[in-house]
């Protein structure tokens, strides 16, 4: 049971590490449009960074329960 | 040999002190990705309150003094910002900063093969709209505006900057 925990909690970090390169290059991605004269694209950017964030809250937030319940 | 009172009081290995929990790691994920977060708000802050720069209005040349195919270096708007005049045709010109999208280093105009060359990465740029040809550069060559007034041309914005 234990280690199916850790195994939860390695999952969610993997899934969260994964999410966070991708808004990486999304503000890379974003910051680049905008340079280029592409001021539409700011809006959608942060729009998906948000989304990307809530993830990775929620993630974060499953990670901590279950860590809880090992302790 | 017994174990000092300090080491009962305080059960840590030096080790273990230095070790990254789990939690540790993922509340230091989610703080880098709210950064990122906050990053692209402000790219979004940057955007709806960018107000458009005013430029000079500068007299580059007189258009007898550029052939066609040929060039002029200028400086617009400031004397650290060069920039290019090329007469593509009889009645054409057009004019680019000249400093790579990349890592601004100077472009040079290959005006015959219809490019502009950036020789430390291999850069292209299509000398018609400054455009992306070929190798790193991420995005075209700032644009200058050109008005003819006369035998006379004047840059008057940047597009692109």
């Amino acid at each position: 049971m234990k280690s199916r925990r850790r195994d939860a909690i390695d999952g969610a970090l993997a899934l969260l590490s994964v999410l966070l390169v991708v808004q990486m290059w999304l503000l890379t991605a974003a910051l680049e449009a905008d340079l280029a004269g592409h001021h539409e694209a700011a809006l959608p950017g942060a729009v998906l960074s948000g989304l990307l964030f809530a993830a990775c809250v929620a993630l974060g937030l499953l990670a901590e329960r279950v860590h809880a319940r090992h302790d | 040999m017994r174990e000092p009172a300090w080491r009962t009081d305080f059960p840590v290995a030096t080790g273990d002190e230095r070790m990254v929990t789990r939690r540790q790691f993922s509340r230091f994920l989610l703080l880098t990705s709210l950064g990122m977060f906050v990053g692209n708000l402000w790219i979004l802050v940057r955007s709806r309150f960018r107000r458009s720069a005013a430029y000079p209005e500068l007299r580059v040349a007189r258009v007898a003094d550029v052939p066609v195919q040929g060039v002029k270096l200028f400086h617009y708007p400031g004397p650290d910002d060069p920039c290019l005049l090329i007469r593509t045709a009889e009645d054409t010109f057009v004019a680019y900063g000249q400093k790579c999208t990349h890592l601004s280093c100077a472009v040079l105009p290959k005006v015959a093969e219809g490019k502009l060359h950036c020789p430390c990465h291999e850069g292209w740029f299509a000398i018609d709209d400054g455009r992306v040809l070929q190798g790193p550069p991420p995005r075209p060559l700032p644009r200058v505006v050109l008005e003819r007034r006369g035998e006379e041309l004047f840059a008057v914005r940047i597009e692109g900057a």
